[in-house]
């Protein structure tokens, strides 16, 4: 992060795109607290890639009343991993539930605009979530391995999807996931016991272990190091890296280190906009819009 | 020089000020609270004390040790060794022998009734169930312990005043004097009372027993549990995890608190009216009484139930939900397993409930004087505490402290059952 800064502080400020009075605006918005950005807001940068395995247009997320999410326009690229930055209750987390319809569960939420897997609308009425959310798995805030044994936890999926013939086809790949998410070697002389008698940071890399049994194509991590310290943080980075050769990944993080340690893309989120899109490291080094340069380079958020 | 400091009063001193008054609220409040807990306990401890001082002589009875000689001549007297005959001979004859030839200077008609009346009228069947078990006992003297009327029950343990006068007790001198006799050629005992855990009710205190009773609560029980239960936690389950959120969600949660908290003797009435009245269903059966008490333990299931799957953390169903699991998989698969030992346990809390009314089953007939063991749910039959009730409106001094001795066995039952409850959940509490 300090690298980052320092870099941006020597780079003159003459890309930037903001007109002298937009951005004068924009810094009256923040001193008077956070307001959204007006209706016709346009996301800055290019919100479309080249190969995208999940694409997003115009998305717009209500909680009863309030919206939280303002014509949210956003592509997914394959084998990449893409980062969501913003500060708290800019929608970035109800964005990324949004990816495989998780919002379902919570009854005033409502969701409008075309999020397409591979070309299929997973708002279509007729598609069901589940072989979605096989699909697009997800690993949460905060850690939540079921209470069974360690071996349950990664087999459960494979179970319930019948993906395994056999008893030795499980145990494979119980042992494949947990070796993917670094686990093997610290469970594998354990794996009756139960899931939730592991570290906080284990029980993360169960949880992801969990997920890619089923061998999802589109991983969702929603903050997952935030309830980790920083060596169990490291792992799970260091995991997320060599996760990006087989799978798709977007990630909500508060950590702006983290957005720049894993990421190839980065998307800054503000009070349910998209304020910017770019690729990571033109993100840290040079933004675009005030508002991201402010938040990256950490005088709000 | 110290002009500022010495206007303004510092905090702390303000503070200090303040402390000997709230910690004197405090200490008011802790005693208070200390007082509201001893008067409780010593009601219960009152309650406990009352009714175990009662009721515990009950659990023995007074036998009176007699050498019996079962009479062939008088049992079978055609020696064909046939059952039937054998059952219908006059035992009494038999049981009263020993007692005429242990006094033989009672000759009066009068005083011999007197006599015979210390044994209790169950004494011949007694004598009739050794027989049917061995009939080689026919012809040969045994020394059996036959029970003892209730009055004389009542003499041995000391609740009838022996000093109060003639006409003011139920035995008169001569039958003092003989049990005394008795008791010093050690021919009384106090043994352990079975009958009273096996036999049913009797208009014969020495031979009344709760057996009947707790069959038919258990019955009672049987089928509530088998009704409530799985009533109690598909309505949980449905209203919690299925049903949309809306006016009339709202309105049958509402009405269900409601129900739970409607007498009991209104769902007594209900169930008179349908189940009795428009469906046809016996009088008096644990079933209909069942059928009853399922209605009013719903609620406090339902109740239970929904808590005990609302306290499941939603990270649980996000999780299977996460790896694609259905909704049917994530209630049954997750939620259910972690929600049943509350839902148990406010199973078994309704249960208990159930296990100690009384009112509405008094409107369905279970109130009526039953001697025989229900067989089944169909069968007529009483309950614990309506046996209770019974008991505790009859007159005679031995009902007294049976009646407390079913207390007893009913407080057993439900403190077992609420242990049992509270078990469950401090076992499964913390599984997450």
């Amino acid at each position: 992060m300090i690298a980052v800064s320092d870099e941006k502080k020597q780079m003159p400020n003459t890309q930037t795109v903001i007109a002298d009075n937009e951005l004068s605006d924009q810094v009256v918005l923040l001193h008077g607290g956070a307001k959204p950005l007006d209706g016709g807001f346009q996301t800055v940068g290019d919100v479309r890639v080249a190969d995208p395995r999940m694409s997003c247009t115009g998305v717009n997320v209500y909680y009863g009343d309030k919206q939280a999410i303002k014509d949210v326009s956003l592509d997914v690229g394959k084998n990449q991993v893409v980062a969501m930055i913003g500060p708290s209750g800019c929608g970035k987390s109800t964005f990324l539930r949004c990816l495989n319809r998780m919002n379902d569960t919570i009854d005033i939420c409502r969701v409008t605009g075309e999020i397409k897997l591979d070309d299929q609308d997973i708002y279509d009425r007729n598609l069901d979530v589940v072989p979605l959310r096989a699909q697009v798995g997800m690993v949460f805030q905060k850690p939540n391995p079921f209470p069974k044994s360690i071996y349950d936890n990664v087999a459960y999926g494979p179970r319930i999807h019948g993906l395994v013939a056999s008893r030795t086809e499980l145990d494979e790949v119980v042992e494949n996931s947990l070796t993917k998410a670094g686990l093997w070697d610290e469970v594998k002389d354990r794996l009756d016991q139960p899931g939730t008698g592991l570290s906080a940071g284990q029980q993360q890399r169960l949880c992801i272990a969990r997920t890619i049994a089923v061998e999802p194509e589109v991983i969702l991590m929603d903050e997952p190091c935030s309830a980790l310290d920083p060596i169990a943080t490291a792992k799970v980075e260091e995991l997320i890296d060599e996760l990006r050769e087989n799978y798709t990944i977007a990630i909500v993080t508060h950590s702006m280190q983290q957005a720049a340690r894993v990421s190839q893309r980065t998307a800054y989120f503000h009070l349910g906009n998209l304020v910017e899109v770019g690729t990571t490291t033109q993100m840290f080094t040079n933004p675009q819009h005030k508002l991201t340069e402010d938040y990256i380079t950490g005088r709000f958020g | 020089m110290n002009k500022p400091e010495n206007a303004r009063v510092r905090t702390i001193d303000k503070v200090k000020a303040s402390l000997e008054k709230r910690y004197a609220r405090e200490r008011r409040f802790r005693r208070l609270g200390l007082a509201a807990i001893v008067l409780g306990l010593s009601f219960v401890l009152m309650l406990f004390v009352d009714i175990t001082s009662k009721g515990y002589m009950a659990f023995v009875q007074t036998h009176i040790e007699l050498e019996v000689y079962f009479d062939p001549v008088v049992i079978d007297p055609d020696g064909t060794g046939d059952m039937d005959a054998i059952a219908r001979a006059d035992y009494r004859k038999i049981a009263r022998q020993p007692l005429r030839e242990l006094f033989p200077e009672v000759t009066s008609r009068r005083d011999k009734r007197a006599l015979y009346s210390i044994l209790s009228t169950g004494a011949p069947y007694r004598l009739l169930e050794m027989v049917r078990e061995d009939p080689g006992l026919i012809g040969t003297r045994q020394t059996v312990e036959l029970i003892a009327d209730d009055d004389i029950d009542m003499l041995v343990k000391g609740h009838i005043d022996r000093h109060a006068a003639a006409e003011d007790r139920r035995v008169n001198d001569s039958m003092i004097a003989w049990v005394d006799r008795l008791d010093a050629d050690s021919l009384i005992s106090l043994n352990f009372n079975t009958g009273f855990f096996t036999n049913g009710d009797s208009r014969e205190p020495e031979l009344a027993g709760i057996g009947g009773a707790a069959a038919g609560s258990f019955y009672t029980l049987l089928v509530t549990l088998a009704l409530s239960f799985p009533i109690g936690v598909a309505a949980a389950l449905y209203l919690e995890e299925f049903a949309p959120k809306n006016r009339w969600t709202d309105l049958i949660e509402v009405n269900i608190n409601n129900l739970a908290a409607v007498p009991s003797i209104v769902f007594g009435l209900l169930g008179l009216a349908m189940f009795i009245n428009l469906f046809g269903l016996p009088r008096s059966a644990p079933l209909v009484g069942g059928l009853v008490l399922t209605l009013m333990t719903l609620p406090t299931i339902i109740i239970a139930g929904r808590a005990a799957l609302k306290s499941v953390p939603p990270s649980i169903r996000e999780a299977a939900l996460g790896v694609g699991a259905s909704k049917m998989q994530t209630v049954f698969q997750h939620v259910v397993p972690l929600a049943m030992p509350g839902m148990l346990t406010g199973t078994i809390i309704g249960m208990a409930q159930a296990l100690g009314e009384t009112a509405p089953l008094l409107m369905i007939g279970m109130v009526a004087f039953i001697v025989d063991m229900p067989g089944g749910p169909l069968d007529p039959s009483t309950v614990l505490p309506v046996q209770v009730y019974l008991w505790a409106d009859s007159p005679e001094r031995a009902f007294v402290e049976r009646t407390s001795a079913a207390i007893m066995v009913l407080l057993a039952f439900l403190i077992a059952m609420n242990t049992f409850a509270v078990v469950m959940r401090r076992r499964f509490e913390r599984r997450w």
